[in-house]
């Protein structure tokens, strides 16, 4: 006993001794400090923002025909698998390494190197890897949004080389210019959290796509139906909520800006929801469950450039704007031009996303964020000027990068699935599975019983092969 | 040999229940059934998608396939027309036809002895 006392006695005085030198040795390196706030806060918004690509296949997924949803998951699916690594090989480093004319960033982080658990800048509060990987689904998502204009004909090869080219030579450098410190940043662009960069890049370049490869088999002639609407609302509630990860942390801190943010996000995405329901009722009679959800999505894609910017009535009248806006591109215009964007990639994210980045230079307050400017509406009319250069950029890029990218793929494989393909589905000929053991009736009521023929002839040869 | 004929029944699927016991209560005990789409004068329904109004015109029904022997066909067709009314265009049709030959696949008979249920 006596002698637990003596060392509880010599452990206090030793660390009355010592205290001063720990102390003193923990403030010695004046290096950046890592507010854990700040960093619990990003780190969780990169996860739901992760969650947001998965939530856009079931989007996708519930609006193509039943021969085709695995296919369309896929796409989605597989591209958070390959982003992730392009991301960390060669990505972040042309997104995020030291600044080369403003054009593209160096190759300084080539596989992560020297991206660690220290902040990156004097400025920056959370670790240089929790800043990567936030970026990081950020890059994810944009092409996934893609897959949406050419969904149920593109082949899988095709699309895998397309997504990792399309990445690496548009994705990266366009992000570089507006969050890397390149020459749309310099310009004054204003870009909270990815209404050029993500939206109008994905959307511009699905129209491409879907231009470049055609129509589906049938477009316009048969009717093509959305096989499972609640997998749709299901994937469209997923992407809300994602989305405060991807525009509140795309304050990079826990701090009011993120509130701020985080509640024109959701105010926007209601209030466009209401306006595209309203739209459609109005034009066709029936407020639509896809309408509602495909409305809050329009609203979540305009309020994504101008979430950290604008104040929560800017948000409310963006939001409306955006759900008629994104209506009439895609049932009133879409319908008069005939081009088959398949789920409305341009219809939302294009015309949304341009919407939204235009909006910015009208509805933006320094008083909601000192970093940022003034629009039009609040005695500055030079950003809006600013804006739509920055929207003219990323239209021309998306336009001509996609454009040149699909044609010399196009010489060494084939993009499109072959007719006998689209007839029987994706599903089956490229990945070998069907979603459903039971035929749904969707799409024309004829061609279920041609498909389930088709799907009963590849369950024998299946079924041969394993004997 | 007696006649043999084949009713077959299109009509409201919510109708199938009612109809089936109605056979059954006039000794009709076997029918085939099918989910069918079909049109005529039932104009269908007009969905929307995205602003897209797409026309379905084909509705679904049951087609009840009934063969008899013994039963008087006008008992089968009274006891049809009475449950299957509604009085509103979608009723459905019926379709009487005679058939040459049934057979019964687990024995082999042949013609009415094919249809008449066995003494057991």
């Amino acid at each position: 006993m006596k002698k637990f006392w003596s060392i509880l006695g010599l452990c206090l005085i030793l660390i009355v001794l010592l205290a001063p030198v720990a102390l003193a040795e923990e403030a010695a390196p004046a290096a950046p400090a890592i507010n854990a706030g700040d960093t619990a806060f990003v780190i969780i918004s990169a996860a739901l923002v992760m969650l947001m690509t998965p939530g856009l296949a079931f989007f996708y997924g519930g609006m193509v025909r039943t021969k085709n949803v695995l296919s369309v998951i896929m796409q989605s699916f597989f591209i958070v698998a390959l982003i992730s690594v392009q991301w960390v090989l060669w990505g972040y480093t042309l997104s995020f390494g030291t600044d080369i004319n403003g054009i593209i960033g160096g190759l300084n982080f080539l596989g992560l190197n020297g991206v660690g658990q220290t902040p990156m800048s004097d400025t920056s509060t959370i670790p240089h890897l929790v800043f990567m990987v936030f970026q990081g689904m950020f890059a994810v998502i944009t092409p996934a949004l893609i897959t949406g204009a050419f969904a149920e004909r593109m082949k899988f090869p095709a699309f895998v080389i397309f997504t990792l080219i399309w990445a690496t030579i548009i994705y990266d450098p366009v992000a570089h210019w507006v969050w890397g410190g390149g020459w749309l940043a310099t310009l004054g662009v204003l870009d909270f959290a990815g209404g050029t960069v993500v939206h109008i890049l994905s959307g511009v370049s699905g129209l491409v796509v879907a231009l470049v490869i055609g129509k589906r088999k049938g477009h316009g002639k048969e009717a093509m139906l959305p096989h499972h609407l609640p997998m749709t609302v299901l994937g469209a509630s997923l992407l809300w909520f994602g989305w405060f990860g991807f525009n509140a942390g795309s304050a990079l801190a826990a701090n009011g800006l993120a509130a701020s943010a985080f509640v024109t996000t959701n105010t926007a995405a209601a209030a466009a929801c209401l306006s595209w329901v309203a739209s459609e009722w109005l034009h066709h009679g029936k407020p639509t469950v896809l309408g509602a959800a495909s409305g809050a999505v329009a609203g979540l894609v305009a309020i994504t450039p101008a979430a950290g910017f604008v104040g929560p009535m800017s948000s409310v009248i963006i939001g409306l704007l955006a759900g008629v806006i994104c209506y009439v591109a895609v049932g009133i215009i879409k319908a008069k031009l005939g081009y088959d964007d398949a789920l409305d990639a341009f219809g939302v994210h294009g015309i949304g996303g341009t919407f939204g980045a235009l909006a910015t230079g009208l509805f933006a307050s320094k008083e909601i964020n000192p970093a940022g400017n003034n629009g039009l509406f609040f005695g500055n009319p030079d950003l809006l000027t600013t804006q739509f250069i920055g929207v003219v950029v990323s239209w021309a890029v998306a336009i001509v990068g996609t454009y040149i990218i699909l044609k010399v793929l196009g010489m060494f494989m084939k993009l499109r699935a072959d007719n006998d393909q689209e007839v029987s589905g994706l599903d089956i000929t490229e990945h070998g599975e069907r979603s459903y053991a039971q035929d749904f009736l969707a799409g024309s009521q004829m061609m279920a019983h041609s498909s389930l023929a088709q799907h009963s002839a590849v369950g024998t040869q299946v079924g041969l092969n394993l004997k | 040999m007696n006649k043999i004929t084949k009713i077959e029944i299109i009509t409201r699927p919510e109708k199938l229940e009612e109809l089936k016991e109605a056979m059954n209560a006039i000794a009709v005990k076997g029918m085939t059934v099918t989910q069918v789409y079909g049109c005529g004068l039932q104009k269908g329904h007009t969905e929307i998608y995205r602003g897209k109004e797409v026309s379905i015109n084909l509705v679904p029904k049951v087609k009840v396939e009934i063969v008899v022997c013994e039963v008087p066909v006008e008992k089968v067709l009274d006891t049809a027309k009475r449950v299957c009314r509604t009085g509103k265009i979608g009723d459905g049709k019926i379709f009487v036809y005679s058939l040459e030959n049934a057979i019964r696949i687990r024995t082999g008979d042949e013609g009415d002895a094919a249809i008449i249920e066995p003494k057991s």
